[in-house]
C-alpha cells in the first residue's frame, strides 16, 4: 500500500479535528476533537513504522518498532491528559453551570 | 485490488464519515458514540498494518476507558440534550474555511512525495512479544517515568475536582457571582463589533 | 609627606562638610572657629611645605647657580584610565603652586577671620552656609593650583566657579543678586568651554594632560604651530572668563552683590587670578605661540584701560574696587602677554594683599555706616574710623604704585616689560596707572574726607569695627607695605629679583635688555605721574561737590553701555533664536513627531484590539490561518 494514502487519511482526520475545535463551543466536544487529532497522528506514526520496517527489515529485525512505541507513549500521555482535562471541565461546570468556552474569555483581562 | 486494499478503503471511508459526524452532531452523546466508531476504524487500520498490540490497546484505553469517562462526565452534567448556544454563523464558516484551506495546502504540498510502500498484513514488529522486548530493554526508563506522570495526573485530577470546604450559602453566592461575572463579559464576542 | 600634602585641600573640605551639615546645630562661634581653623591648618601645612620644598621636589641646591631639578609630582591614584589615556589624581608641589598656596590659605585665613565678625548678624544656619561655601571655595581653589594636570585643574576651576555662583547669590532672596550670580556663572561657563576644548585638544594631540609631560620643550615641539595657537587661544578664552577680561569681564562688577569678604577673597585675591596662574603654569606652551601672546597683551591692556575709565565715575564703593580689580587683572595679562610671567605672578601676589585690604576696608566702612555703599552719602569718616582709614590709605598708595609700597614694584616690573616689547602698550599702561591713582584717591577723599553726608541716625551709628575685622586689615596693610620687597629689582638693591630666582625652575623669566638709566627714567616717570594724579584728585575732591553730568561722564557711569550692547547683540538675538527653536523645531517638529508616534500606536492599538477577544477559539483560528500561510510560504512561494 502506498504510504501517501495513509498520509492523506491522517491529514483529513486531523483537519476534521481542527475544524471541530474551531466551530464548536462545547468544551467536551473540543476535547474530543483533540483526541481525534491525536489519533490521526498515531495512525500516521504506525504507518511510518511499518514503512521503515519494510525498508530496513534486512538489517535490523526490530527496525521501525520505535514508531509504535511512540504511539504507546502518546496513548499514556493522552490518558493522563484526559483525566486532568475532564477534571478541569467538571470544575468549570460546577462554577459556571455551563461548558461554553466563550465564557472563558478571562485572557482578555 | 486485494482484500486488504478493499478493507483499507472501506475503513478509511467509515473513519472519515464518523469523524465528520463527531463534529456535526448536536448531541454530545452522539458525538462520543461516533468518536468510538472512529477509534474502532483506526484500530482496524492498526490490524491491517499488523500492529496487533496497539489495536488492542487503542480499543481498551481509548474506546474503553477514555470514551467511557467522557460519557460519564456528559451524563453527570446532564448535557445530553442540545444545550450548546449557537455560535456565530460567520465564525463557524471561517473555521470551516480555514480548516479546508489547511487540508488543501497540506495535500497539495505532499501530493508529489515519492512513492514508498508500507507493508500490510505481514511483518511482526507490532506483535506483543517484539514490542515488549524493545519496551523493557531500551525504553524502560520512559516507561517508569510514565507511571510517575500518571501518579501526578491522578493527584492533579483529585486536587482540581475536590470540592472546597465552605458553607453552602457561600458557595451558592460565589457561584452566582462568578456566573454574573462571566455573563457580563460575554457580550464582547468576536464579531459583534 | 604625601599624606600631609593631601591634608591641605582636605582640611577645608572637612570644614565644608562639618559646617554644611551641622549649620543648624552648631553655634556661630563654633562655626567660625571651625571655618577659620581649617584654613589656618592648611596655611600651617603650606608654610611647612614652603620651607621644606626641597624634600617634596627632590631638588638639591648645589651652589647659588646650579641645582638639580626633582620630580615635584605626588601621585595618589589613577583618576581616569581609558585605553591609552591615563589621567592620574596627582598634586604638583613646586615653587609656583606653593606660592599660590601661601596666598590662598594666608589671605584666605585672614578673610575667614574677618568674616566671623562681618557676617555676625546673619542667622545661624545662614552663617553656617556662608562658611561652608567659603571652605568649599578654598578647597576648590587649592585643587586648582595643586593639581598636577589640566584635568585636576579643571575640577578646581569648575569648583571655584560654582562657589563663586553660590556666594554671589548668597542673599538669594534678592532677585537682582541671584541674577548677578547667574550672570557670573554663565560668563564663566563660556570661558570654561574654551578651557575644556583646549584640554580635549591636548588629549587628542598628545594623549596626556600632565604638566610634567606636556609642558616640556621636547613635547611642545611635536605640536604644529596651528595646534599650539589653537590650544593657547582656547586656554586664554578660559582665562578671560575666570579672570574677567574683555569680552567676558562684565560679570565681575555685578558679582559685588555677594558679601564683601567674598568679594575680597574670590573676586580680588584668588579666583580671578586663576587665569593668570594657568597661563603662568603653562608658560612654555604660551611662549611657543607669539600670536597668542600678542592677543593676550592687547586684550589685557585694553581691559586695564577700559575698566579704569569706568572706575573713574562709579559711586558704589565696591563697584570702584571691582573695576579696579578688572583693570589690575588686565595689567597682569599685559605682563603675561609681554612674556613677563614672573611679573604677572608678582603682581598677583601684591594685588592679593592690597586688593583684599581695600575690599576688607570697604567692608569695614559699609559695616560702619549700616549697609550704605554709595560714597556720595559717606564722607568725613577719617576721624571716626582711624584704623580703617589708615589701612585703606596704605592700600590706595600700594595700588597707585607709590614707592615703597607693594604695588610699586610689581607694576613697575610690568610696565618695564611692556616698554621693552611695545611702546604703545607701555603708553596705555602708563595712562591706566595714572587713572588708577586718580580714581583710588577720588574714592579715598570722597569716602573719608570732608564731612559726613548721610542721615543723622547713621552718623550716630558710626563706630570702628571690632578687632576680628581690624586685625586682618592691619596684617594685610603690613603685607602691602613689605610684600613688594620679595621682587625688588636689581636696580634698587644688589641681589634683588628674589621672586624670579625662586620661581625660575617653573616659570621662565625674561631677560629685559634695558639700560639702567632708562630704567631709572621709567621708574621716576611712573611715580611722578601717579603723584600728579593724586594731587589732581586731592584738589578736585578735597571737599565734596556734585560732579557735572557731561555726556562722557554719563557714558562712564553707565559703564560704556557694555551691558546694554551685549544685551542687544547677543542676548536678544539668542532669545529670538530660542523662541524660534521653541515654537518651530521643538513644538512643531519634535513634539509633533513624538506625539505622532504615540498617537499612531494608540490608534493602531485601538484598531487591533478586536483581535484580542480573550476567547481561545479566536486564537486557535488565527493560529490555523497563520499555519496555512506559513505552509504556503514554505512549499509554494520559496521555490
Amino acid at each position: 500500500m502506498d504510504i501517501k494514502y495513509y498520509i492523506f487519511l491522517s491529514i483529513a482526520l486531523f483537519v476534521i479535528g481542527i475544524v471541530g475545535v474551531l466551530t464548536r463551543r462545547n468544551a467536551i466536544i473540543i476535547f474530543m476533537c483533540i483526541e481525534l487529532m491525536l489519533n490521526s497522528v498515531n495512525l500516521l506514526l504506525v504507518a511510518f513504522s511499518k514503512m521503515h520496517h519494510l525498508a530496513n527489515a534486512a538489517t535490523s529485525a526490530t527496525a521501525g518498532s520505535e514508531g509504535q512505541l511512540f504511539v504507546f507513549f502518546i496513548m499514556v500521555v493522552a490518558a493522563a491528559e484526559v483525566s486532568v482535562g475532564l477534571a478541569i471541565i467538571v470544575m468549570l461546570f460546577r462554577n459556571t453551570h455551563s461548558v461554553d468556552v466563550n465564557f472563558l474569555n478571562r485572557l482578555k483581562h | 485490488m486485494g482484500i486488504t486494499q478493499i478493507l483499507f478503503w472501506a475503513l478509511a471511508a467509515i473513519a472519515l464519515f464518523s469523524a465528520l459526524m463527531v463534529i456535526t452532531s448536536k448531541n454530545p452523546v452522539y458525538s462520543v458514540l461516533w468518536l468510538i466508531v472512529t477509534f474502532f476504524t483506526i484500530s482496524g487500520h492498526y490490524l491491517l498494518l499488523n500492529a496487533q498490540f496497539l489495536a488492542i490497546v487503542n480499543i481498551i484505553v481509548y474506546a474503553g476507558a477514555i470514551m467511557v469517562l467522557f460519557l460519564f462526565v456528559i451524563m453527570l452534567m446532564n448535557l445530553s440534550k442540545d444545550t450548546e448556544p449557537q455560535k456565530n454563523k460567520w465564525l463557524k464558516l471561517a473555521g470551516a474555511v480555514a480548516g479546508g484551506c489547511l487540508l488543501l495546502v497540506l495535500v497539495a504540498a505532499l501530493r508529489n512525495t515519492e512513492t514508498r510502500m508500507t507493508e500490510l498484513g505481514s511483518g511482526n514488529i507490532g506483535l506483543i512479544q517484539n514490542l515488549g522486548n524493545v519496551l523493557f530493554k531500551e525504553y524502560v526508563v520512559p516507561f517508569e517515568i510514565a507511571s510517575i506522570l500518571f501518579l501526578s495526573a491522578m493527584v492533579g485530577a483529585v486536587v482540581i475536582g475536590k470540592r472546597e470546604k465552605k458553607r453552602v450559602e457561600d458557595e451558592i453566592a460565589d457561584a452566582e457571582v462568578v456566573k454574573t461575572e462571566f455573563h457580563q463579559n460575554e457580550p464582547s464576542a468576536f464579531l459583534n463589533r | 609627606m604625601k599624606n600631609l600634602i593631601l591634608l591641605i585641600p582636605l582640611l577645608p573640605f572637612l570644614g565644608f562638610l562639618i559646617n554644611g551639615l551641622g549649620r543648624k546645630y552648631l553655634s556661630k562661634t563654633l562655626i567660625g572657629i571651625i571655618g577659620s581653623g581649617v584654613i589656618l591648618g592648611s596655611f600651617a601645612i603650606s608654610v611647612y611645605a614652603f620651607l621644606n620644598l626641597g624634600k617634596f621636589t627632590g631638588e638639591k641646591v648645589i651652589s647659588s647657580s646650579a641645582r638639580i631639578l626633582g620630580n615635584p609630582v605626588l601621585h595618589y591614584y589613577d583618576f581616569i584610565k581609558v585605553g591609552a589615556l591615563r589621567i592620574p589624581f596627582a598634586f604638583q608641589i613646586d615653587q609656583l603652586s606653593t606660592l599660590f598656596l601661601l596666598i590662598i590659605t594666608g589671605v584666605g585665613f585672614l578673610i575667614h577671620l574677618y568674616s566671623t565678625a562681618y557676617m555676625h548678624e546673619e542667622k545661624q544656619d545662614h552663617f553656617g552656609r556662608y562658611f561652608a561655601y567659603l571652605n568649599l571655595f578654598v578647597f576648590s581653589m587649592l585643587l586648582l593650583v595643586m593639581g598636577a594636570n589640566f584635568v585636576i585643574m579643571f575640577i578646581g576651576w569648575e569648583g571655584v566657579g560654582l562657589c563663586s555662583y553660590l556666594l554671589i547669590g548668597y542673599w538669594f532672596k534678592n532677585v537682582d543678586y541671584t541674577k548677578a550670580a547667574k550672570k557670573a556663572f554663565v560668563m564663566n561657563r563660556i570661558g570654561d568651554l574654551g578651557f575644556l576644548l583646549a584640554v580635549f585638544w591636548l588629549i587628542a594631540k598628545l594623549g596626556s594632560v600632565d604638566y610634567s609631560y606636556v609642558l616640556t620643550p621636547g613635547v611642545i615641539d611635536r605640536l604644529s604651530t596651528g595646534d599650539i595657537v589653537g590650544i593657547t587661544l582656547l586656554l586664554f578664552l578660559g582665562a578671560t572668563g575666570k579672570s574677567a577680561q574683555i569680552p567676558l569681564y562684565t560679570w565681575l562688577p555685578d558679582a559685588m552683590a555677594g558679601p564683601t569678604p567674598v568679594s575680597a577673597l574670590i573676586h580680588a585675591a584668588t579666583m580671578v587670578t586663576a587665569g593668570i596662574y594657568m597661563i603662568a603654569r603653562s608658560n612654555l606652551l604660551f611662549s611657543a605661540a607669539p600670536l597668542t601672546l600678542n592677543v593676550i597683551a592687547i586684550i589685557g591692556v585694553a581691559t586695564a584701560f577700559l575698566a579704569a575709565t569706568i572706575a573713574l565715575r562709579q559711586n558704589d564703593i565696591k563697584k570702584v574696587l571691582a573695576y579696579s580689580t578688572v583693570s589690575q587683572l588686565g595689567y597682569m595679562f599685559l605682563a603675561l602677554g609681554t612674556g613677563a610671567y614672573v611679573a604677572a605672578v608678582f603682581h598677583v601676589m601684591t594685588h592679593a594683599f592690597f586688593k583684599a585690604l581695600l575690599f576688607l576696608g570697604s567692608g569695614s566702612v559699609i559695616h560702619a555706616v549700616g549697609g550704605q555703599q554709595d560714597i556720595r552719602y559717606m564722607g568725613g569718616l577719617r576721624k571716626k574710623l582711624p584704623v580703617t582709614y589708615t589701612t585703606f590709605l596704605i592700600g590706595c598708595l600700594a595700588i597707585a604704585g607709590i614707592a615703597p609700597f607693594a604695588g610699586f614694584f610689581s607694576k613697575d616690573a610690568i610696565l618695564l616689560s611692556a616698554f621693552a616689547s611695545n611702546k604703545v602698550l607701555y603708553a596705555v599702561g602708563l595712562l591706566t596707572a595714572a587713572m588708577t591713582a586718580f580714581y583710588m584717591f577720588r574714592l579715598l577723599f570722597i569716602t573719608f574726607g570732608g564731612s559726613f553726608r548721610g542721615t543723622e541716625e547713621q552718623a550716630h551709628h558710626i563706630h570702628e569695627s571690632p578687632a576680628a575685622m581690624t586685625i586682618p586689615l592691619i596684617i594685610l596693610a603690613v603685607l602691602s607695605i613689605v610684600g613688594g620687597f620679595v621682587g625688588i629689582p636689581e636696580l634698587f638693591m644688589h641681589g634683588g629679583e628674589k621672586l624670579a630666582d625662586y620661581l625660575s625652575p617653573v616659570v621662565a623669566s625674561k631677560e629685559i635688555q634695558v639700560e639702567h638709566s632708562t630704567e631709572w627714567i621709567l621708574v621716576i616717570l611712573t611715580t611722578v605721574i601717579a603723584v600728579v594724579a593724586i594731587i589732581i584728585a586731592w584738589m578736585r575732591y578735597r571737599s565734596y561737590r556734585e560732579e557735572r553730568k557731561t555726556p562722557l561722564a554719563r557714558a562712564l557711569e553707565n559703564k560704556w553701555y557694555v551691558d546694554e550692547i551685549y544685551d542687544a547683540i547677543i542676548v536678544k538675538p539668542l532669545n529670538k533664536l530660542g523662541a524660534f527653536v521653541n515654537t518651530v523645531i521643538e513644538r512643531g517638529t519634535i513634539d509633533a513627531l513624538v506625539n505622532g508616534v504615540g498617537k499612531a500606536v494608540n490608534y493602531g492599538g485601538r484598531q487591533m484590539r478586536w483581535l484580542q477577544s480573550g476567547q481561545v477559539g479566536n486564537y486557535v483560528l488565527l493560529m490555523v490561518i497563520s499555519m496555512v500561510l506559513l505552509f504556503v510560504l514554505q512549499f509554494f512561494l520559496r521555490k
